[in-house]
């Protein structure tokens, strides 16, 4: 796919790396003004240098680019280009081995992530210089001079206040006015409390101010939040850098000949739309010209193509295999069957609407209990003393040693480890309420074809058919786009007997693929017509009308879905399998993965009702589907689960993605996500016993700003290295797996 | 007392200073392909064909 191996890709995948059109490309660029056009793809296979080099210059060279630049971070090349024809840059990147496709626009850069980092950048600068002049203050300074450093402090202290601040500040008031409660709230109170203290403090010549405290605080939490969003954000770029399996757009028939490539939006019903073979259908229509496979898989969950001949009805989503054919838009995108999914997806009210994050839970009991304590304490002083200023000083002192900072960081700290783990087994996580809710499900159901199953086939006797008569089969199937040609093409190309000549090929649609040699005419498809009799059954190949050899094929089952779901059930979660596909398939492959419950020819609606049920009956759901028709229930289940070869609405509707192909992500991923459930509840045990702690040392008067700035850096610093724990334990953990596995293997 | 005067403004201005040039880097996209940005380092560029910068 890469560099690292180029050429690694056989003929047979040409279907999948053809990349975009030049039309689609076209309606994609963005003109910059000056004639200068500017094209953004996606490039997931850009790993080294040595991928940024060839591709910059392969792109360079060609006529009429202006500039090519390689983005290694985000996967992602960009193009400037001049003139009236667009460059072959698909060409390119097919030449070069890389697949390249067109993403959807996410608005350009991520202003809250620039944000963030300012942000930091700012409380950094102010806690950095407030700190040398707070060491200064708790080493003796006296009088004038603590006076002098404690106004510097308080003038470095408002800008990053004001702005770094503000980002609490808006969130928590966002909280306070919805009625809700949430993490930031106790931080912005604290954080302008100890700031309104100190100052009075310092204007009064007092001898304690915690403008250090108020300041690290913001910028420790700054830290979190932002891994937090770079975590969330590399996951999302991933997410929208995969190719989109919807077109952009359709070729159109006019009425006088000529034929337009426009975008989607603008088809309008009753249109002719022209589709090759290997392009996907883009709205609902009907066959009005030439007759073809449809690959269904995507949209219905069928994993056996379906014949399309004049006056067969198509949906948006499938994939026409074998022929071009022309249809007859019905529907204009907006209605078609995808459109039909997004409405279902919406109404289905998944696990993530429902769902009150961890964090949120925990401050929402935790907030209370602390002002509460803080108007106590005031309370009690009150009543002991009658000194108003003691009174609140000491409160207000409660108020920032039981500031949440190690509560704030232990949630996102873990979350960001975690998602690096999963990030590096080719696991992307949308965001972290998805991991909590992962850890949590209690049942798991897979949709069958391109989920299980590879959405391919699979000669299973190839070890019985003659090498010979394999070989020409494969050099005759290696002509059509068909999965079970594929799939013979595929078993034969082992076997090489040396490439035979033929002097036309032709495919039929519906039967199967004829190949004429001199006089011999060699027939491989649907027995009825290769040998021409009405009761054979099943493919063969034959010879001027004589059968030279059956085949028989399977669906190929994903790799490591047979350890998948044995771990899932090991681990106490049942595993049960809901497809749109017919019995037979969907009871052979519940048998080979030996899972009991499974139901088959469900609807895509239906699907996302099982879900609604099962969770009305109070199992939390995980559903792992990648087709059109999986996505309502993807939306509808507590916690969703795409591979990366998944439908576009799918990949969206999806909590996590998983890019490699073996279905063990499934269990690495709940793994992973438990493993974290544990480190985070581990956390906030840690951050309140800590608060257990120092409470009752605040209450009683005795808090220093030094003593709660090192109080504040332990619990912060504990925390964290709780956190980087998941990733120490799960390095043993892969090790072990590695080393079973290489002992099963030398025990083979 | 007067050493402070000196000091004071000093630290700070320096302090200042790298924050502005922070944020100059930023602004200027140096972080938006930190992954690119260690592999092309060796990359070797005849003379004269320097890439502009940015993107």
């Amino acid at each position: 796919m890469s560099c690292c191996a180029p050429g690694a890709e056989s003929a047979l995948d040409l279907a999948k790396a053809a990349g975009p059109a030049p039309d689609e490309i076209r309606l994609a660029s963005r003109a910059l003004g000056d004639g200068l056009m500017q094209t953004d793809l996606a490039v997931p296979g850009v790993h080294c240098g040595a991928c940024i080099q060839a591709i910059e210059s392969a792109l360079g060279k060609l006529d009429g680019v202006v500039h090519a630049r390689v983005n290694l971070s985000t996967k992602r090349v960009s193009v400037k280009w001049r003139g009236e024809v667009l460059p072959p840059i698909a060409e390119t990147f097919n030449r070069l081995g890389y697949a390249a496709h067109l993403f959807e626009d996410d608005a350009g850069k991520d202003e809250t992530l620039w944000e963030l980092i300012r942000a930091v950048a700012v409380a950094g600068f102010a806690a950095g210089n407030i700190m040398l002049l707070s060491v200064s203050v708790w080493s003796g300074a006296d009088e004038a001079t603590r006076d002098l450093f404690h106004w510097i402090s308080a003038l470095i202290a408002i800008p990053a206040l004001v702005y770094a601040g503000r980002i609490y500040f808006r969130s928590a008031w966002n909280a306070l006015s919805h009625g809700r409660m949430n993490m930031d709230v106790p931080i912005a109170l604290g954080v302008s409390l100890a700031y309104g203290m100190s100052l009075y403090e310092t204007i009064h010549h007092g001898q304690h101010a915690y403008f250090d405290a108020s300041v690290s605080l913001l910028f420790f939490l700054l830290i979190g939040r932002t891994l937090d969003h770079v975590m969330r954000q590399r996951a999302r770029t991933a997410v929208t850098g995969l190719a989109r399996l919807s077109p952009r757009g359709a070729m159109v028939v006019r009425e006088d000949g000529g034929r337009d490539y426009l975008p989607l939006g603008e088809i309008a019903p009753g249109m002719r739309l022209l589709i090759a073979a290997g392009e996907r259908i883009p709205v609902d229509g009907i066959v009005r010209g030439g007759t073809s496979d449809i690959d269904c898989s995507m949209a219905t969950g069928e994993s056996a193509p379906q014949v399309a001949e004049p006056g067969a009805s198509v949906r948006a989503g499938m994939l026409n295999l074998t022929q071009p054919v022309t249809i007859e838009a019905l529907a204009a995108a907006k209605d078609s069957f995808l459109a039909e999914m997004m409405r279902l997806m919406e109404a289905a009210e998944g696990g993530r609407a429902r769902y009150r994050r961890l964090a949120d839970r925990v401050s929402a009991l935790y907030s209370p209990l602390v002002h509460l304590t803080a108007l106590l304490t005031f309370a009690g002083w009150m009543l002991a003393t009658g000194d108003w200023h003691r009174a609140i000083t000491i409160a207000i002192a409660v108020l920032i040693i039981t500031c949440p900072c190690a509560l704030g960081l232990a949630v996102p700290i873990v979350q960001v480890v975690a998602a690096r783990r999963l990030f590096e087994n080719g696991i992307m996580v949308k965001d972290g309420s998805a991991m909590e809710r992962l850890a949590e499900i209690d049942m798991a159901v897979f949709d069958k074809t391109g989920t299980l199953t590879m959405g391919s086939a699979r000669l299973e006797n190839a070890g019985e058919i003659d090498a010979g008569a394999l070989a020409l089969a494969g050099a005759i199937a290696a002509h059509s786009r068909h999965p079970l040609s594929q799939a013979v093409a595929a078993a034969a190309g082992r076997l090489d007997g040396g490439a035979p000549r033929f002097d036309r090929v032709e495919e039929i649609p519906g039967c199967g693929i004829e190949a004429k040699a001199g006089a011999v005419t060699w027939r491989l498809g649907r027995a009825q017509w290769a040998l021409g009799r009405d009761e054979a059954d099943g493919t063969v190949l034959a010879r001027n009308g004589i059968g030279i050899a059956v085949f028989r094929f399977e669906d190929r089952v994903r790799p490591g879905a047979e350890e998948a779901v044995g771990r899932l059930e090991a681990d106490g979660i049942p595993v049960e399998i809901m497809s749109g596909d017919e019995e037979s398939r969907v009871a052979l492959t519940a048998k080979r993965l030996g899972v009991e419950h499974y139901r088959s020819g469900v609807l895509p609606d239906d699907k996302a009702n099982r879900m609604a049920v099962l969770a009305a009956a109070g199992h939390k759901v995980l559903m792992v589907g990648d087709g059109l028709n999986d996505a309502p229930a993807l939306a509808a289940s507590h916690v969703s689960m795409a591979p990366v070869t998944a439908a576009d609405i799918g990949r969206n509707a999806a909590d996590f993605v998983f890019l490699r192909e073996k279905l063990t992500a499934v269990p690495v991923a709940l793994d992973v996500a438990r493993r974290s459930g544990r480190l985070i509840r581990q956390n906030f045990a840690l951050a309140i016993g800590y608060n257990a702690l120092a409470v009752p040392i605040a209450v009683l008067g005795y808090v220093t700003p030094l003593l709660a700035a090192v109080a504040m850096s332990v619990s912060s610093l504990l925390v964290i290295g709780n956190a980087l724990r998941l990733s120490g334990a799960y390095r043993a953990a892969m090790k072990q797996e590695e080393a079973r596995s290489s002992a099963l293997a030398r025990a083979i | 007392m007067t050493n402070l005067a000196i000091l004071i403004p000093v630290a700070l201005f320096l302090g200042a200073l790298g924050l502005g040039a922070f944020l100059w880097t930023l602004r200027s996209g140096q972080y938006e392909d930190l992954d690119g940005a260690a592999e092309r380092v060796l990359f070797d560029i005849p003379e004269g064909d320097q890439p502009e910068s940015g993107a």
